[in-house]
């Protein structure tokens, strides 16, 4: 089997000096795929995928993309890399008008990105529509587009989002979803952590289940969904 | 070497400084040393309590010190009988009346229904409140500052021993501390030490420009003390006889007599306060605290009134300040209204809290007298090395006369920066907290 | 109707000019204190003692062109050598940056150890300046007073009240517009502008985006040391220099940055202006302009002064006890608690 485009793999540690939360824990996403973590609180889902942007302390087990260990680079360099990230809160620059906010995501960027800016606009019509405003004014979902649109001004290759229906009503999750799986199809990786299962691994093409730090099940959308044990554990029966 | 060790060690070493210089200088120098820096030590008690244990930071000290001024002079100094009679009354029910304004304008915005009713309401109140108080307090001013305004021009106080003065300083310090704590505590740490700036700026200047409490800029002199005077020990035969016997004239003993005393009355206080102090810090009290400066969510989410405490704490903090700030002036023997630099002493105590250990009574007390003594000290040491610095200049060099009278400027430059090193590199203190 | 007027002059003179020349002075102040405390996250203490650095070698410097011969024709020398003021202040307040405040950002300390060491700074800077040029007063401004002078409008006229536009004045509103325009262009429209905005919005995400915490560090330190040497120069210009003064300068400048919402520009000039106003107003003896409004019945005896002058920095504190009681944000929503 073909090494995936990203993966970390066996990833065993914690927090600075605290205790390990993850426990030999694999997650990995094929180009274009999209791949989904879900779990019970308190499960480690977003350690995980901050343990694979290198914002804790892996001490056992590497972080690999696209061939190359990047286990010790920072999240800076590892976005300079092709990673982009999407934390759950406090995702974007409030104070800022929604293209100001784009234009800090392509900082790094010594080209031309008005291209990738209106590739954005084309993914997200409504944040054309409310270039100029402040993104802090903006609802709970079009903010959420924004903290998306900003990640992919740098052109990424995968794109980590924690928890980017949380808050959210199920009709705008349907919207953010749908946009998720679009910027999929541009070819671009999608790790997601969710809270949402169900619905989260509907759209998955992986999905990974942690239960305490640890893969509990592994399996396409479907098969997770399909099994009686994941859906009686965390789906609801 | 343990740790009290360390500490008997420091506390001797101070001891030490100050004998020497009785030695090497004089006694009077010394004693001087000694009282200020147990005033100090006090200030520094009292600023400690706020920002070692509570994490509070009080900018003003000065304006609390200042308060404490001003009750000896409105407790100790014998009433103007003229000056009474011309406003005194008049001036009480102007207070009373501005008192009442001010409550009235409190009830206005919180009874007053939200919105502009509220706002137009307030606004009023406040206008007529304004305008009744000076109405009734203006007329009655002018008549007391224009009874013999060489010599008194005042109300003078109340006639009562000068002692009394301090517990009521302090009590004067407590109620200013309180209206503060009731605005600015609760929100951002600087908003705090703004408003205690703004405090102290206003406090001082009421005390230069409220003639009829104060005398203003002309001072009131001749503040009644707890100790003999002078003239009275030169004039009383048998002292000039133990003076002599010891091997000193009458004038010299008579003012380290004087010294003496204020040091005994001082150390009593100070040992009083301390203990106080060092209960309190032990108590369930003293815990709860420390435990709200160090978790402060923490103790929030247990319940605990976290604004209530840190007031109690601000206020008796501040009540310190005032209490010292009495037995400054009257050591002086005046009030000078002018001679209160919101800057300078205020400082002074900082790097006393800072460099002595902040959180620790011992620890602050010892940064009382040793940047006291730093700060007296450096002073000639520092005229000398400018003179060192200066001498192959030219006698009439404009240069040299600037370096020479800057020489004083060093001191404050210098103790800035060993303020720096000391929190850059020894936060904690000579005496850290346990 | 001429009593209307007249009433309108007296009030121009000495409210609205000296309040609006007053108000661009701690506008500028404020907007100092207003960007460290949005970037650097702290209240920055030394603020006044900066200013009064600032001034300093400005002073320094106009002193030398004086002897030299050196003049700007009717506008003050002062002018000229505030360049080599703005860079003595930005060496200063960069290498205080490094050698103080840098250790704490990276200990992640608490915003009151900043202050305290803000304070350490503020001792410092106090001494040395008084140090270097002494405590008390000096002048240094040159050049054409008055560009209206009161004998010269009285004929213009033909009022009996005569208004006076000092240059000092007319050169503070005109300085102040420029730099703020300025400083709202490179916040707005520059690159370096948006991420020190971007910086101080959200941190983590800033660093998250690339942008590097250093670099709008030092950029926020060059713009202070702009703002606190023309502010310092335009203030020493229009009324005196003297160190205490600075330091006292501390509270209307604080009091203007909260009212107006710290971390916000546009905060501080609101601010700025609402102070000034405020205590120029409340300190003003109204007798004059009440005078000539009312009829002759109800001329009032006494000056109709609120407050002394004496108690003129009272009143940006009232003001800024009612901020912190009512709206502690700010009118513009700085950021606060």
């Amino acid at each position: 089997m073909s090494e995936p485009f990203l993966i970390g793999d066996c990833m065993t540690g914690g927090y600075g000096k605290g205790p390990d939360i993850l426990h030999d824990c694999t997650i990995a996403v094929e180009k274009g795929e999209i791949a989904v973590i879900v779990g019970p609180n308190g499960a480690g889902k977003s350690t995980a995928m901050k343990a694979v942007f290198g914002m804790l302390d892996v001490r056992q087990g590497a972080v690999r993309l696209d061939g190359k260990d990047i286990t010790k680079l920072s999240p800076q360099d590892r976005v300079l890399q092709g990673m982009g990230f999407v934390p759950q809160t406090h995702n974007i620059f409030a104070s800022m008008t929604v293209e100001e906010n784009l234009e800090m995501g392509a900082y790094i960027r010594t080209d031309d990105f008005s291209q990738t800016m209106e590739q954005v606009y084309d993914l997200f019509p409504i944040l054309r529509e409310k270039r100029n405003q402040a993104a802090g004014e903006l609802s709970g979902g079009q903010r959420q587009q924004v903290a998306v649109g900003r990640a992919l001004m740098t052109k990424p290759t995968v794109l980590m989002l924690d928890e980017p229906t949380a808050g959210v009503s199920p009709i705008v999750m349907d919207e953010l979803f749908g946009r998720i799986i679009e910027v999929a199809r541009t070819g671009i990786s999608i790790l997601m952590v969710e809270q949402n299962a169900h619905q989260a691994l509907e759209i998955a093409d992986k999905g990974y289940v942690l239960v305490q730090g640890a893969n509990a099940y592994t399996g396409t959308g479907k098969e997770l969904l399909a099994d009686a044990e994941v859906r009686k554990s965390f789906l609801g029966g | 070497m343990s740790d009290t060790q360390k500490t008997y060690a420091l506390f001797a070493l101070v001891a030490v400084l100050i004998l020497g210089t009785g030695f090497v200088q004089s006694w009077n120098t010394a004693l001087f040393i000694l009282n200020m820096g147990l005033i100090s030590a006090i200030m520094s008690l009292g600023v400690n309590l706020q920002w070692g244990i509570a994490g509070l930071l009080n900018v003003g000290i000065m304006g609390f010190v200042a308060l404490g001024g001003l009750a000896t002079v409105l407790v100790s100094m014998e009433p103007v009988p003229d000056a009474w009679e011309a406003g005194g009354p008049r001036i009480l029910m102007g207070l009373a009346v501005g008192a009442i304004s001010i409550v009235a304008l409190v009830l206005s915005y919180t009874k007053l229904p939200k919105g502009w009713v509220r706002a137009i309401g307030t606004i009023v109140v406040a206008v007529i409140g304004f305008y009744v108080t000076r109405s009734v307090l203006d007329p009655a001013v002018q008549a007391v500052e224009g009874v013999n305004p060489a010599l008194t021009g005042y109300l003078g106080g109340l006639g009562l021993p000068v002692l009394i003065s301090w517990p009521v300083g302090g009590l004067f310090a407590a109620a200013a501390a309180w209206v503060i704590g009731k605005t600015a505590l609760g929100l951002r740490s600087d908003y705090l030490a703004i408003a205690t700036l703004g405090i102290s700026e206003i406090i001082i200047a009421v005390l230069k420009n409220e003639d009829w409490m104060t005398r203003g800029v002309k001072n009131v002199i001749g503040i009644p003390r707890p100790v003999p005077y002078e003239v009275d020990l030169q004039a009383d035969p048998s002292f000039v006889e133990r003076a002599t016997s010891f091997g000193l004239d009458p004038m010299t003993a008579s003012t380290i007599y004087v010294k003496l005393g204020y040091a005994v009355l001082f150390a009593i206080v100070l040992i009083v306060l301390l203990w106080l102090s060092q209960m309190a810090l032990k108590s369930p009290w003293g815990r709860m605290m420390r435990a709200i400066r160090d978790n402060e969510t923490a103790a929030r989410a247990m319940g605990k009134n976290v604004t209530a405490r840190h007031l109690q704490v601000f206020i008796l903090g501040s009540a310190i300040c005032g209490i010292a700030g009495a037995m400054m002036t009257t050591m002086d023997s005046q009030l000078t209204p002018s001679s209160y630099q919101p800057l300078r002493f205020t400082f002074l105590i900082w790097v006393m809290v800072i460099v002595g250990g902040s959180g620790n009574n011992l620890g602050s007390i010892l940064g009382g007298f040793l940047v006291w003594f730093l700060w007296v000290q450096v002073e000639p040491l520092g005229a000398a090395l400018m003179d060192i610095i200066t001498s192959p200049m030219a006698e009439d060099s404009a240069l040299r006369d600037h370096l020479v009278k800057s020489a004083a400027y060093m001191r404050l430059l210098t103790m800035g920066i060993f303020l720096l090193v000391m929190l850059r590199f020894s936060p904690k203190g000579l005496i850290p907290e346990k | 109707m001429m009593d209307i007027l007249n009433a309108l002059v007296v009030l121009a003179n000495f409210v609205m000019i000296p309040a609006v020349a007053y108000g661009s002075q701690l506008a500028l102040g404020a907007l100092g204190v207003t960007l460290v405390y949005g970037v650097l996250r702290f209240s920055n203490f030394a603020h006044g003692d900066t200013m009064a650095f600032g001034t300093m070698v400005v002073i320094l410097v106009t002193w030398w062109f004086q002897s030299m011969g050196i003049s700007f024709g009717p506008l003050p020398t002062a002018l000229l050598a505030l360049p080599f003021g703005i860079a003595a202040t930005a060496v200063l307040v960069i290498g205080s940056d490094r050698m103080v405040y840098r250790f704490y950002r990276q200990t992640k300390s608490e915003p009151v150890v900043f202050l305290i060491v803000s304070l350490g700074v503020m001792f410092v800077l106090n001494g040395l300046v008084r140090f270097i040029i002494g405590p008390n007063d000096q002048s240094f401004s040159d050049g054409e007073r008055f560009i209206i002078k009161v004998g010269d409008f009285k004929k213009m006229t033909g009022l009996d009240e005569g208004l006076a536009i000092k240059t000092t004045q007319g050169i503070t509103v005109v300085t102040a517009i420029v730099v703020v325009a300025a400083l709202f262009w490179f916040l707005n429209k520059t690159r370096t502008g948006k991420s020190m905005r971007a910086f101080s919005d959200n941190e983590d995400l800033a660093l998250l985006s690339g942008i590097n915490p250093e670099r709008v560090v030092f950029y926020t330190w060059l713009i202070v040391a702009a703002l606190a040497t023309i502010a310092g120069t335009l203030y020493g210009l229009d009324k005196s220099f003297k160190p205490f003064v600075y330091f006292q300068l501390l509270l209307p400048i604080f009091a203007a940055a909260i009212v107006g919402g710290l971390g916000n520009p546009l905060g501080a000039i609101a601010g700025g202006f609402v102070i000034a106003f405020s205590e120029v107003t409340i300190t003003y003896a109204w007798k004059k302009v009440i005078t000539y409004v009312v009829p002759e019945t109800w001329a009032p005896d006494g000056l109709v002064q609120l407050l002394s002058t004496e108690y003129k920095f009272a009143v940006s504190f009232v003001i800024l006890v009612i901020v912190l009681l009512i709206k502690p944000t700010g009118l513009f929503k700085g950021k606060s608690l």
